[in-house]
């Protein structure tokens, strides 16, 4: 009798398990009593920080795609296919393959963050963003060609992926300018959703000054409910109204379809323990990664230490024994403050990030870190 | 002490920590119809402050706060 493990997506968490089950149950599948399987709608496993650097011309989104096959442990069985319905009494997943069932005695949710720019009213036409392939290549023809006027980055959507990410972009836009020249004709606002300019205030506690000495705008309590294609206007449920010509925007975020019509969260945002990471509306199924509603960043970092914590359970249980291992909260991020200088940020549940000075070194970290990325989506650290 | 409001929708956001519930119920409130109240139940300390911040900023109504042993619940009207 064989036990299967399947796991949907291949993404940062999906990646990193699939190859610590793999070193972990390396003689139970080998002896046939364990099957993992990975189930990915794509070929390619994509590392989205990348995305980041393509609109100042940095890095192309190809830089940040690589075959799954390639990445992950021989072990596993990696297919390429879209699963349209999880049915987690039957503990089986449809796919769009074939009429036969993907049976399941353990279940792994890893299936991301989607954007869902329709959600605010002439958002898709007007906006630009740097969280897709498509939408980082279109924002740097946008952003070459910008040469004076008013850029409005708006974070609309949260969570959202990697909550650095809007802070890093003005930062690095602000830098980019000036080192171009333009800076003095482009002003630059940024917009958030809440009281502050980030949903961590220790986070925000430090980024305001900054953003203060850099003459960079910050619009709070800014919720944009639409955006007027013609004229640029992007108006919020609050009453404000900013005229942009360059609008960039974090837009709102779901998980997919597949996990609200399963009953296991709202939004297709898995809900679930946030120590152990086991689903709360299912029995075997475990989420991670963007998928699970932990609220802790939507960021790799935390795929990846949630992968070890649920490939520990895993193995546990199958094993009979009582699976002791917890996710702690743990996250780390590396922040940008400009086009050479970063800082970065090391949390958990108990305790609250601390941002260290700025510097160039934490910057190239961050650079050789994206290279080395490769080697924690095979599992090597 | 409990409301005689009755919600159209409520939110629960016990466990979620800041700005979780607040961003949970700015949601809800852009989903909502004018009139309509939004319950919203909150176990995080920050949103006895961030929610009547936000509720002011908008121009919506905080009809009432009500405190139970485990959480606060928000009502809040979407004007």
């Amino acid at each position: 009798m064989t036990t299967d493990i399947v796991i949907l997506g291949g993404g940062t968490g999906g990646s990193v398990l699939a190859n610590d089950l793999a070193e972990r149950l390396e003689a139970e599948i080998d002896d046939g009593a364990v099957r993992v399987r990975l189930l990915n709608d794509g070929p390619d496993h994509v590392y989205k920080p990348v995305w980041l650097y393509v609109p100042f011309g940095k890095r192309e989104p190809a830089d940040g795609r690589r075959p799954l096959r390639e990445l992950v442990d021989n072990r596993i069985e990696v297919e390429d296919t879209r699963v349209t319905e999880i049915d987690t009494d039957a503990k089986q997943l449809q796919t769009d393959s074939g009429p036969e069932p993907v049976e399941y005695d353990h279940l792994v949710v890893g299936t991301g963050s989607t954007l869902a720019a329709d959600e605010v009213p002439g958002l898709r036409a007007a906006g630009h963003d740097f969280y897709s392939e498509e939408g980082s290549l279109a924002l740097r023809e946008e952003l070459l060609s910008f040469t004076e006027g008013h850029l409005v980055l708006s974070v609309i959507g949260s969570p959202h992926m990697c909550p650095a990410a809007p802070l890093e972009f003005v930062f690095m836009t602000d830098d980019w300018f000036r080192q171009r020249g333009l800076r003095e004709d482009i002003e630059i606002t940024y917009t958030y959703p809440i009281q502050r300019v980030h949903g961590n205030s220790h986070i925000a506690e430090w980024a305001r000054p900054l953003m203060d000495e850099r003459d960079i705008n910050v619009e709070t309590f800014f919720n944009a409910e639409s955006v007027d294609p013609e004229t640029g206007v992007l108006e919020s449920m609050e009453g404000t109204e900013l005229d942009a010509d360059l609008l960039v925007a974090i837009p709102p975020h779901r998980g997919v379809d597949i996990v609200e019509e399963a009953g296991l969260g709202d939004r297709g945002w898995v809900a679930v323990d946030r120590h152990t990471l086991e689903a709360d509306h299912a029995d075997d199924v475990y989420a991670l990664g963007d998928a699970a509603d932990t609220g802790v960043p939507k960021a790799g970092s935390v795929a990846h230490y949630q992968a070890a914590t649920v490939g520990q359970r895993l193995a546990s249980e199958l094993r009979g024994q009582q699976p002791t291992a917890r996710y702690d909260g743990k996250t780390i991020c590396f922040i940008e403050t400009g086009m050479d200088t970063a800082s970065f940020v090391e949390f958990d549940y108990q305790n609250p990030p601390s941002p260290i000075s700025p510097s160039q070194s934490i910057h190239w970290s961050k650079l050789a870190y994206n290279e080395s990325y490769w080697l924690t989506a095979r599992g090597l650290i | 002490m409990s409301t005689s409001i009755e919600p159209t929708t409520t939110v629960d956001a016990r466990g979620a920590t800041c700005p979780g519930p607040l961003m949970d119920l700015i949601g809800a409130i852009r989903d909502a119809d004018p009139g309509d109240v939004v319950r919203l139940r909150s176990d995080s300390e920050k949103s006895l402050t961030d929610v009547p911040e936000w509720v002011e900023e908008a121009g919506n109504e905080l009809r009432e706060i009500e405190e139970h042993d485990d959480h606060t619940a928000f009502y809040v009207e979407n004007v």
